[in-house]
């Protein structure tokens, strides 16, 4: 079922009635998605988009059954409305908000480990494009239109580098099983490590795309886990080769402020750990092409 | 976003951190009137600028006469710190902190950071102060402490003591070093840090401990709710071409090649940059537009850009999800007319109505040189700003 959404998943948008979720939730309505209702405080009882609006997370998951919900609420409250998912026991939430404070994700991190692991929610983000199962439903803001369903998975921290690589495959006619955006934030729900694991027990997938930035471990952590768990090949870029230090580069988390965090540094401990590095980012397509050919013939 | 020391020690010293007397100043003649305020017979006089490094580059003057502070404060006010952390362009000089020397017996490093692997917040400790943090890890890896704040309950008691120990300290100093660590946190949280350095906290040969520097930064992402540290900011340290595109809302690093970006999306930015840079060219800058890529804004990042002298080709690369291609080209379009373009114009459209986009391009007339793929757009543009440059050598 490729990973974390298929066309079966019951979707509510928090912030539903602002100005964004309501384009987002038309835009993943057309595309296929299972929208159930959304939430938006006050504006319980009303119907937005021909769906109920609920007051609270709980509720909303009380009338429709809901198991994932996407949020768009503003950074001041967006921690807030991540930790009422959690405690609704919404199983999937993916947080498209851009700028909430290292603080509040450090309280959010903190405040679902109240959850055992087997009841605890999966976040995708903050700050990111989301997640998108291509030919099937979407949880973001991605175009759907430059995935082509296929058995190659995508995960990244950056949204628009992710759909270059998309489009560069679907130009050679491969396509995705899932594309999930973990988000530009140096604190974020899920890790490279965390999503590479689902990918790996996935059998509609066959090869992962990992698209990797200056700042930050959680490259060099998710490749050493690869090289001692993973059976299907993982193929790697690391964006910012021309980034200085000490800069933030965009996203809040990509700064080079130790050893190991620059790009040249990554792709070193990459290598090393046996990923296939895609050595520019006009070079998506061929090295995917050539790494599924490979493994094929092993095959 | 960072700030001055003397802010920073302000901040401190509300929370019951020792730091020196001291005061600043804006002239030869007020740095000569501090000192007399402050009393004693010993001054250090402190270039206020945001970097550290700042001592081997001669900002940090140790005075004994008024002679000697009007010299090293005319000698500083108005110059540009070179340190090894600014880089070669250096940070104005605009301010002075004046502060009674202090008798140094011992040097420690005390440091907050954000850890990123274990998400929280981290102290970062060792006894062997007054270098940098990065020669402490070199030289004296051993010396170091490192403890984690639970951000459920906060810093504990136990854990400062743990690290006063850990510094190796006598009896007499434990309770007062175990109130400054927890003083420390006690700032980080309440204002939002995102780092926060006390290199050396001292050892004085009087028994005390003292703040001898302090170095802030801030996390943007949480000024909304912090408006007392927005007020500390200061324009003047910054790169001019960052706060004019801040202040427009765009996110923009300025670096020193000759080809300006406009791109949309960090990760799709630092990716063109690498790819201008595999071409044989240097970026001139970082630049996100954004998500709503409007006329208005594009119009906003080609004044950002060209507000670099150095810029001598200007790339866009947009790969559009949200918005559509045709717009966008017709916000290029828009801005050539309006902010009057005048070097090599190289532009990659991508995404939703990408024919439409290249059309508008076409038809609208201007000299843009359109490009399909990414590694065209980077090689197009070397290529423009290679033939600008030897036009210029002629």
């Amino acid at each position: 079922m490729a990973i974390l959404l298929n066309r079966g998943t019951r979707v509510i948008v928090q912030g539903f009635t602002g100005k964004i979720g309501s384009f987002h939730a038309e835009d993943m309505k057309r595309y296929g998605t299972k929208l159930v209702g959304g939430v938006t405080p006050g504006k319980g009882g009303q119907t937005h988009l021909g769906l109920p609006v609920f007051n609270t997370v709980k509720g909303a998951v009380r009338e429709t059954r809901a198991e994932a919900s996407i949020v768009f609420v503003p950074p001041p409250f967006a921690a807030d409305s991540i930790m009422e998912a959690a405690d609704a026991g919404i199983k999937l939430c993916v947080c498209i908000t851009d700028g909430i404070p290292s603080q509040d994700m450090m309280q959010v991190k903190r405040y679902m480990r109240r959850y055992r692991f087997e009841d605890r929610m999966r976040l995708i983000g903050p700050n990111c494009a989301g997640v998108i199962t291509p030919g099937q439903a979407l949880m973001g803001i991605m175009p759907g239109s430059i995935y082509l369903p296929g058995r190659v998975g995508i995960v990244g921290r950056s949204g628009t580098l992710g759909y270059e690589a998309a489009s560069q495959m679907k130009a050679l006619g491969i396509g995705v099983s899932t594309s999930v955006g973990i988000g530009g934030d140096p604190i974020n729900g899920s890790s490279f490590k965390d999503i590479l694991k689902l990918f790996e027990q996935d059998d509609e997938t066959d090869a992962v795309v990992m698209i990797g930035e200056i700042g930050g471990p959680q490259e060099a952590e998710a490749a050493i886990w690869a090289r001692d768990n993973m059976r299907i090949p993982l193929i790697a870029y690391i964006a910012g080769l021309s980034a200085p230090k000490g800069r933030r580069m965009g996203h809040a988390g990509a700064i080079i402020s130790a050893f190991g965090e620059s790009a040249q540094e990554k792709v070193e401990i990459l290598k090393e750990a046996g990923v296939i590095i895609v050595p520019t980012p006009s070079s998506f397509g061929e090295v995917v092409a050539d790494t599924l050919s490979r493994t094929k013939k092993a095959a | 976003m960072d700030i001055h020391e003397y802010q920073a020690k302000e901040l401190l010293a509300r929370h019951g951190i020792h730091v020196p007397r001291g005061g600043l100043a804006y002239s030869p003649e007020q740095a000569s009137y501090r000192a007399r305020e402050i009393g004693g017979g010993k001054w250090v006089v402190k270039a206020q600028v945001h970097s550290g490094a700042r001592g081997k580059a001669g900002g940090i003057k140790l005075c004994a006469n008024d002679e000697e502070i009007s010299n090293a404060a005319e000698a500083m006010l108005g110059r540009k710190l070179v340190t090894q952390q600014t880089g070669p362009r250096g940070k104005l000089i605009s301010r002075l902190y004046l502060e009674e020397a202090v008798d140094i017996a011992h040097e420690l490093y005390v440091g907050f950071v954000l850890d990123r692997k274990e998400e929280r917040v981290m102290i970062v400790a060792s006894a062997a102060g007054g270098m940098e943090i990065e020669d402490i890890v070199e030289r004296a890896p051993d010396s170091i402490i490192r403890t984690t704040v639970d951000p459920g309950v906060g810093m504990q008691r136990f854990q400062a003591r743990e690290i006063a120990f850990g510094l190796g300290l006598d009896q007499n100093l434990i309770g007062k070093a175990t109130e400054t660590i927890l003083g420390c946190y006690q700032v980080f949280r309440d204002y939002d840090a995102s780092m926060l350095e006390i290199n050396p906290l001292v050892v004085t040969r009087d028994g005390n401990l003292v703040a001898l520097d302090a170095k802030m930064s801030f996390d943007e992402n949480a000024l909304f709710r912090r408006p007392e540290i927005s007020e500390l900011r200061d324009k003047s340290q910054e790169d001019s071409r960052e706060t004019f595109a801040s202040d427009r809302g765009l996110s923009y690093v300025g670096l020193d090649g000759n080809i300006g970006c406009i791109i949309n999306g960090a990760g799709l930015a630092m990716a063109t940059m690498d790819m201008i840079k595999i071409a044989g060219g240097e970026p001139a800058n970082f630049l996100d537009i954004g998500g709503g890529a409007s006329p208005e804004r594009v119009a906003k990042s080609f004044r950002a850009v060209l507000g670099d002298k150095n810029v001598e080709t200007i790339l866009v690369n947009i790969f559009a999800g949200i918005n559509r291609c045709d717009w966008v080209a017709e916000g290029v379009v828009k801005a050539i007319r309006e902010v009057g373009v005048n070097v090599p114009l190289v532009v990659r459209l991508a995404g939703t109505k990408v024919e439409e986009g290249r059309r508008i391009l076409a038809d609208s007339g201007e000299a843009v040189i359109i490009a399909e793929t990414l590694a065209e757009a980077a090689e197009k543009a070397v290529a423009a700003w290679r033939a600008v440059s030897l036009k210029k050598a002629s």
